[in-house]
């Protein structure tokens, strides 16, 4: 399985979501996550879809599919361009008095950040790559997670792409 | 420019935009796409657009099933390569259509659909007749719409046709909340399509049609198939230049029988599970296969691994998302079939020797052609022959799916594209009868002839009274065996004969149903009766129902069992 980052320009429409997870759901393509937003135009929103595949066919047919809709005006598979990608989540810790400060030790070098605290828990807010988030979520565990709520990934590329890089284009001919 | 604009321009409107309603919108949208007719039944949401129509010169079919309807259109789109127009009202009655919908979508035929839809402010509440028409049929049009605002309705209904028709064809549905038809609104029928999201490719790489060109001056082997692609872009004429002047044999898939007449001796026959011995093993011994059109369906490739292994495969096809998706491709080529096919013949280039392999074929065409053996019983396949034998080329022959469906792809020669109109892709049983309506009323003159199973027929016979009421002189062949064949055949083939629910030992009398819906209906059972009864009335212009008795254990070979390969086939002739 191939994990893929894909990045998709649609018509910010009534019902594109569903057109897209709809397609995805009727050719078996297993989506791992998904975020949608609004551009720097109004009626325009990028969605950025993370999938794991098992070949090579099988993720030209999906972006192939995805260009297929009428609502889909680009199509990039991003995964080998240098690129940004970020997800939130938000992790509620069990925690008193006595393990608050030593998870804010975890914290602070993850530049995350305490933003509610009760008397039995803590919430923590952290942001980075998929890599990052699975690291704080492994070193909180022992101190028992009580909830998680993940964004999933949001990405675009880099302002500039390294000269050399192995891009993988997706053309209709 | 339609009635109701020009009406108003006479009395006193500046320019083409007017106040008018939703339903006048619609009616001016459809005059102005050149529409004829429109098939449908109404229902409360849709009812200001009858009352809209009933003004208009539009020919209103009304079927007694949204499905007649919708396979109607299918027929009438098919034949005439224009869209079928649609409509039904909101709830079961959009829901009715969705076989139709999906059948269209998976043979690639362009549709323009209305559906009625309950009032906005009770959309979402689970009101009478509501259904999220929307969503139900999202995965099988190529676009659909619902309409919020009634001066929306030119622009979606413009774009509508123009997705429907260009590109890839499919189905389009318009979803109108009730009051989006009866409010008035500033029209403006002067618009250009605008979708920058949809710009379907038409022209041909010419890098690859290069590749292409020097790969075919190599191959010893070479093998056209030639699909339903080379009919929708009419390049049927194209083709036969292509494979006459490059001495390529062609294969035809189901759908695209006709775009290559059949009497030719470079045309091996139908492929796939029940096609000839020729076209599949060409396709399984080729060096190059060419598919032009075509899409490697199942039936057609049987056991993908073992399919035309060792040949190298191009892929002309208009829609990109076909390339590659079931047989990995070496030579891609997006394009319409028309600009491809031109592009190709434009270089010369000299043809290979190519007589050892085209005498081979020959031989498989002469040797192993389809065949059947005269029983006691009227035989389906002599009856499909006769037909062939008493009408012309122009005939258009409809189908149900299953048997009969494979006979007459077998035994009718079919010389002219978009003359067969049968269901390919959904293999939808009950096709055959309302296909054949929409057929015969988008040509009045031609002979139409119905091929159907009394299983098929039986599912949708209530639009028998749509010949009488129309004067259609469409002519149905009932092929009945008394059973659901092809799964019998499937059931003595891998269920050891245990016929379960596939027998139908209680029929209707076929003559006097069609006295009830007041035409003609004979029964026959034997050849001497039937060829009599064809010779007769197939000239004619007269509807006809024709009972065939046929043998009720007759198969239909050769066969591909599911899950094999070409070489696998059984019941080729001995």
């Amino acid at each position: 399985m191939k994990r893929r980052i894909i990045s998709v320009t649609v018509n910010n429409q009534n019902g594109v979501l569903n057109r897209i997870t709809g397609m995805f759901s009727k050719r078996h393509f297993n989506i791992e996550s998904i975020t949608v937003g609004q551009t720097e135009m109004k009626h325009i929103s990028k969605m950025t879809l993370v999938v794991n595949v098992e070949d090579e066919v099988k993720i030209e047919q999906l972006v192939k599919q995805l260009h297929k809709q009428i609502d889909v005006l680009k199509v990039s598979d991003i995964t080998d361009q240098a690129v940004v990608a970020r997800e939130l989540a938000l992790i509620k810790v069990l925690s008193n008095g006595q393990t608050r400060s030593e998870i804010g030790g975890i914290v602070d070098p993850f530049r995350a950040s305490v933003i509610d605290v009760s008397r039995d828990s803590i919430t923590v807010q952290v942001t980075g790559d998929s890599n990052k988030v699975e690291a704080i979520i492994d070193l909180l565990k022992p101190y028992g997670i009580k909830e998680i709520a993940r964004t999933g990934i949001t990405a675009f590329t880099r302002g500039s792409q390294k000269s050399v890089t192995d891009l993988k284009e997706y053309t209709a001919i | 420019m339609g009635d109701i604009v020009k009406m108003r321009m006479k009395i006193g409107a500046q320019n083409a935009t007017a106040s008018m309603s939703g339903a006048e919108m619609l009616i001016e949208a459809l005059q102005n796409e050149n529409v004829e007719v429109l098939f449908g039944h109404p229902g409360g949401p849709v009812l200001s657009i009858y009352d809209a129509l009933s003004e208009t010169s539009i020919k209103q079919v009304l079927a007694k099933h949204e499905q007649g309807a919708i396979h109607a259109a299918e027929g009438y789109a098919k034949v005439t390569g224009k869209p079928g127009i649609v409509i039904s009202t909101s709830g079961p009655g959009a829901t009715n259509l969705v076989t139709g919908i999906a059948d269209a979508m998976m043979d690639s035929l362009p549709l323009v659909i209305f559906t009625g839809q309950v009032s906005r402010n009770v959309i979402g509440t689970d009101a009478f007749q509501e259904s999220d028409v929307i969503g139900i049929t999202m995965p099988i049009t190529k676009h659909n719409y619902q309409v919020q605002n009634v001066e929306e309705l030119p622009k979606v209904i413009k774009e509508a046709f123009h997705i429907a028709t260009t590109g890839r064809p499919g189905p389009v549905l318009i979803d109108i909340p009730k009051e989006v038809s009866i409010e008035k609104g500033e029209a403006d029928f002067d618009l250009e399509v605008n979708l920058p999201g949809y710009n379907p490719n038409k022209m041909p790489n010419i890098l690859q049609i290069k590749k292409l060109q020097d790969v075919m001056a190599a191959a010893k082997k070479p093998v056209l198939l030639a699909g339903a692609g080379v009919i929708h872009a009419n390049a049927s004429e194209l083709l036969f230049e292509f494979a006459k002047k490059n001495e390529i044999p062609v294969v035809n898939t189901l759908l695209g029988l006709g775009n290559f007449p059949a009497n030719n001796e470079l045309f091996l026959g139908m492929g796939g599970m029940h096609g000839s011995y020729a076209a599949n093993m060409a396709m399984y011994e080729c060096d190059l296969l060419i598919n032009i059109g075509a899409r490697f369906d199942d039936r057609l490739t049987g056991n993908v691994k073992l399919f035309a292994q060792n040949a190298q495969i191009a892929h002309i096809d208009i829609d990109p998302a076909e390339i590659g998706k079931i047989v990995s491709t070496q030579i891609p080529i997006v394009a319409d079939a028309k600009e491809a096919l031109q592009k190709l013949l434009e270089d010369d280039y000299n043809v290979p020797n190519r007589s050892e392999w085209l005498e081979r074929l020959a031989n498989y065409k002469t040797n192993y052609p389809y065949w059947f053996e005269q029983s006691e019983y009227l035989s389906p396949q002599r009856v499909i022959q006769m037909i062939d034998q008493y009408t012309d080329e122009k005939t258009i022959v409809t189908t149900d799916v299953g048997q009969h469906q494979m006979w007459a792809a077998q035994h009718y020669h079919f010389k002219k594209p978009n003359r067969l109109v049968t269901s390919g892709g959904l293999g939808t049983m009950g096709y055959g009868l309302p296909a054949a309506i929409g057929a015969q009323l988008a040509e009045p003159e031609t002979t139409v002839v119905a091929i159907v199973g009394d299983g098929g027929f039986q599912m949708t016979l209530q639009e028998l009274s749509l010949l009488k009421e129309l004067h259609l002189p469409v002519k149905i062949i009932v092929m009945n065996n008394g059973s659901l064949g092809m799964i019998r055949q499937w059931q003595d083939l891998l269920f050891d004969g245990r016929y379960s629910a596939s027998l139908l030992p209680v029929q209707p009398d076929y003559v006097k149903l069609a006295d009830a819906y007041g035409i003609r209906g004979v029964q026959v059972s034997t050849e001497e009766e039937a060829e009599k009864m064809l010779k007769e009335t197939l000239g004619d212009h007269e509807p006809i129902l024709i009972e065939c008795r046929i043998n009720p254990t007759e198969k239909v070979f050769p066969m591909i069992p599911p899950g094999k390969g070409a070489n696998e086939m059984i019941g080729v002739k001995p």
